[in-house]
């Protein structure tokens, strides 16, 4: 069985407050590595068997229509086995 | 004859029986309309109420978006329909693309609960015409996601073309472009607001009455036509 996933991410022009908020809590917590942090959505869709171009055709539209708003957001389709 | 309007119940619509309420007190009738019906009961305009519709899963707005009632909404607001969505029913209207932009996180991460003084400052749509240009107004404000967004692009035409309705002032923003607080669209009948109106219709329960004049307006102008 495959999983396709969806990522979603703000556009890079857009204020991500909430990465802000994680970006300014790990060095609280002794975490010193981050220089920013941005914070996205990830959605595992599961088909049965490998998805097909029809099934990834309408993966993509799906992601454009709901799963992301393309005003404020971009998204990566992949597929994992 | 009083005119009809609907007011629009979402899963997790909090504010629509005060939206019908506001509606009612400028001299309308208030229709109550269902998301899972297409049926817009003969109303001559609509209000999107505030609240948290499908829980605000996803993104606010984004999944009412799809709800059958938004697609009657939709083709009846690209005939000149007058649409007011308010708070949760703007973020429906921006993600229904009747309005360009986006609200995202406040960029305090607040949720911002308080009475808010705005500027109006397009008296040329249907929701906005019974106010004089550049009049102040204090009307709550409650909501999490609020910033409103847009790209250079749409914020020039936003600007230029005068459909910046509302602005706040005295705020310390929670990160809105501009600082708007309101937008409509180019014909101006579908307007959109952050601020709720359909709370300062009364003086015993708001901070003052004047959210009135959103529905008054509308109503003033369905008789002109």
């Amino acid at each position: 069985m495959a999983k396709i996933i969806v990522e979603v991410m703000l556009k890079p022009e857009i204020l991500d407050p909430q990465g802000q908020a994680v970006a300014s809590a790990l060095p609280r917590l002794g975490f010193t590595f981050a220089k920013s942090v941005r914070q996205g959505k990830r959605f595992e869709i599961e088909v049965d068997g490998d998805p097909t171009p029809a099934q990834m055709a309408e993966v993509e539209k799906a992601a454009e229509t709901l799963l992301s708003n393309p005003v404020i957001e971009t998204y990566v389709v992949k597929v994992e086995k | 004859m009083s005119f009809r309007v609907g007011v629009v119940t979402f899963p997790g619509s909090l504010d629509d029986r005060d939206a019908a309420r506001a509606v009612q007190m400028a001299g309308g009738t208030a229709v109550p309309l269902f998301h899972a019906s297409d049926d817009l009961k003969e109303v001559q305009a609509v209000v999107l109420p505030g609240g948290f519709s499908y829980g605000d899963y996803l993104r606010c707005g984004a999944i009412a978006r799809f709800a059958p009632i938004m697609n009657s909404i939709v083709t009846a607001a690209s005939h000149g329909f007058p649409v007011l969505g308010i708070c949760n029913g703007f973020q429906v209207l921006c993600e229904s693309h009747l309005l360009p932009g986006a609200l995202t996180r406040n960029s305090n991460l607040h949720f911002l609960c308080r009475d808010q003084k705005l500027k109006i400052e397009n008296t040329n749509t249907v929701w906005t015409s019974g106010f004089k240009p550049g009049q102040e107004i204090v009307i709550p404000l409650k909501n999490g996601e609020g910033s409103f967004q847009c790209d250079d692009e749409t914020l020039k035409m936003l600007e230029s073309e005068g459909r910046v309705i509302a602005r706040y002032v005295d705020f310390d923003s929670n990160g809105s472009r501009n600082l708007i607080a309101g937008i409509s669209n180019e014909r101006g009948n579908v307007v959109g607001l952050m601020p709720h109106p359909e709370h300062a219709i009364e003086p015993l329960t708001g901070p003052s009455t004047d959210g009135l004049t959103f529905f008054t307006s509308a109503l003033q102008q369905l008789v002109g036509r």
